[in-house]
């Protein structure tokens, strides 16, 4: 039923496919590339795009093309895996905080509301500068950031949730607090959560393109889309042609993630607004 | 009103003191002696230990911390490694360029989302819809920084219609300073501009379908009044925070737009102050423009009573 909803939204099944083509990119990235994308060949350096070079190459001669796919590997891993970090954080901290509310509650929420006062970018580029580039560190400063909006959307759920007689009854059969947490109330809290970490996984990846543009993003020589980005302002007179194609990417990333996540919330739950 | 007002400050003392926690422990988190951070790697033992005493470091961290507050509480920011003067007073320098950076981005953003959401909205399933929609996904998902180059290769590149770095007042020169801004402020509104105006759509939809505006339809009124005046003053509470946030992540932004454009406000100051491991620096600032995030946001919610008046405040 939910599918068939789904699939009639003609911009989420849009973004589905866009979504599932990144994906098979990355996956099959050593199929699709057609050059080792940290091969340094001076000799072909600042090439534009042709047959031999589809995206043309960089200022090291480096294929632009195998740089662009497999930098989609790096971007949907460290959405994903950052997404993942807060997605866990926030449930945990939102099941703990609604269901047992009083003073851990107060204390909980109110560090997510500080954590929340701190502008997006600004917050992680803060962590970064402190935990140094690298991509572990990427995926931490962006769960961090991103831990309070699961957080506060689980403990909303858990406060309606607890209330109903079925959690009662749990209470008075004997189950423990792990059990009416984790099976009784979590399963009922998974479509704001879906949603939401569908649209934040989107900016996550533009938040890690931010990042590595900065440079305190992916080390290098890795082909983050952000750090492609550098690369290309550095010679964006020379060549135009290096910073088309990541940022094309990038948008692409997250288009498809938004349309996903928006066909998503008119299903699931129509009441999420941004 | 007076009650709600003062009841909205109080509780902001407790985040406030927050935002310094996180802040003051994220720059304690840093391998590493600040204080031979601050001499530099060629120090003396012997200075490296008089600097520490001097900075406070021989203490405990919670005294540490009261001892860092009390000079925040006093506006004393510390001193800046490399600059070595007070961070004050290099912010208050730079925060002139991205206040208003900020304000003309935030100023562009809103005078194209409110009336492109409201066209939407009283348009609902044409093809000026449709157009909108699919111009507002695009604008929340292509990336602001990318967009700021794509401007520099047509603009500043192609045609040379603009300047691709640099700043000039516009209080100095004002029609120069406004031509060093055009592609900075477009980059940076980009991203707020797509917000607002799904946002204004999707609560003017609401809105328009009550039932005062049939009755003010109903009364002969012209459909422009009724959806410009009618409609979007009570639409626009809920947009109102959404702007509210935009303003923050728009100065947030600043660092990325100012580090391309090579702009001399906070957000390049903050750039500089990373590479350059100047840790009072990123400390001020981010302190600095958290608190101002929150400012907003308290300013935006004491807004809210002014287009949406049965909003009550109670003590």
């Amino acid at each position: 039923m939910l599918f068939k909803r789904l699939i009639r939204n003609k911009l989420a099944v849009l973004g589905a496919l866009l979504l599932l083509f990144l994906i098979t990119v990355a996956l099959l990235a050593p199929w699709v590339a057609t050059h080792n994308p940290l091969k340094i060949n001076i000799k072909e350096r600042l090439q534009p795009p042709s047959q031999a070079h589809f995206f043309g190459t960089d200022g090291y001669g480096r294929d632009l093309f195998s740089r662009v796919v497999y930098g989609a590997a790096i971007a949907l891993r460290v959405g994903f895996l950052s997404i993942v970090v807060a997605m866990s954080a926030g449930i945990i901290l939102g099941l703990i905080s609604g269901y047992y509310r009083g003073w851990i509650d107060a204390i909980i929420m109110r560090i997510m509301d500080a954590i929340l006062s701190f502008p997006i970018i600004l917050l992680a580029i803060g962590i970064m500068a402190v935990l140094g580039a690298g991509f572990a560190n990427l995926m931490i400063a962006l769960g961090l950031v991103y831990t309070p909006r699961f957080a506060r959307l689980v403990r909303s759920s858990v406060l309606s949730i607890r209330e109903k007689e079925y959690i009662e009854a749990a209470r008075v059969t004997g189950c423990s607090d792990f059990t009416i947490l984790f099976v009784h109330i979590l399963p009922n809290c998974w479509a704001p959560v879906i949603i939401q970490a569908t649209i934040s996984f989107g900016y996550a990846i533009l938040w890690e393109a931010a990042l590595s543009f900065l440079g305190l993003g992916a080390p290098p020589p890795s082909p983050s889309w952000g750090s492609l980005l550098a690369d290309g302002k550095e010679v964006l007179t020379r060549a135009p042609w290096m910073t088309y194609f990541p940022g094309l990417a990038i948008a692409m990333a997250v288009l498809a993630l938004n349309l996903f996540g928006d066909g998503l919330r008119d299903v699931l739950d129509p009441r999420i607004k941004e | 009103m007076k009650t709600y007002v003062i009841k909205r400050l109080l509780q902001m003392i407790p985040v406030l003191l927050l935002i310094a926690v996180i802040v003051f422990f994220l720059l304690r988190l840093i391998p590493g002696d600040p204080a031979a951070i601050y001499v530099g790697a060629n120090a003396e033992p012997g200075v490296v230990e008089s600097i520490r005493r001097e900075m406070g470091l021989d203490q405990p961290i919670y005294i540490q911390f009261f001892i860092w507050l009390s000079r925040v509480m006093q506006g004393d920011f510390g001193t800046s490694i490399v600059y070595n003067t007070d961070v004050v007073s290099i912010i208050l320098q730079r925060l002139p360029v991205t206040l208003i950076l900020g304000f003309l981005s935030m100023m562009l953003a809103l005078l194209l989302a409110v009336p492109a959401g409201i066209l939407a909205a009283a348009n609902q399933n044409s093809y000026k819809d449709y157009l909108f929609t699919l111009l507002a996904v695009l604008g929340i998902s292509i990336p602001g920084f990318w967009l700021a180059l794509m401007l520099v290769i047509f603009f500043s590149v192609k045609l040379g219609w603009f300047p691709a770095t640099g700043f000039v007042s516009p209080f100095e020169d004002f029609l120069r300073g406004m031509q060093y801004l055009v592609l900075p402020c477009v980059s940076q509104a980009l991203l707020a501009c797509a917000i607002i105006a799904r946002m204004t759509r999707s609560t003017m939809l609401e809105v328009l379908r009550q039932e005062f505006i049939t009755t003010a339809r109903g009364k002969g009124l012209p459909r422009i009044w009724v959806v410009g005046k009618h409609a979007l003053k009570n639409a626009f509470a809920p947009t109102l925070t959404v702007i509210g946030f935009q303003l923050g992540n728009i100065l947030g932004g600043a660092v990325i737009t100012e580090t391309i454009f090579s702009l001399p406000g906070i957000g390049q100051l903050i750039f500089n102050a990373i590479g350059q491991r100047d840790y009072p620096i990123i400390q001020g600032c981010i302190l600095l423009v958290s608190f101002g995030f929150v400012l907003i946001n308290l300013i935006v919610d004491l807004l809210y009573s002014y287009f949406d008046p049965r909003i009550v405040y109670e003590g």
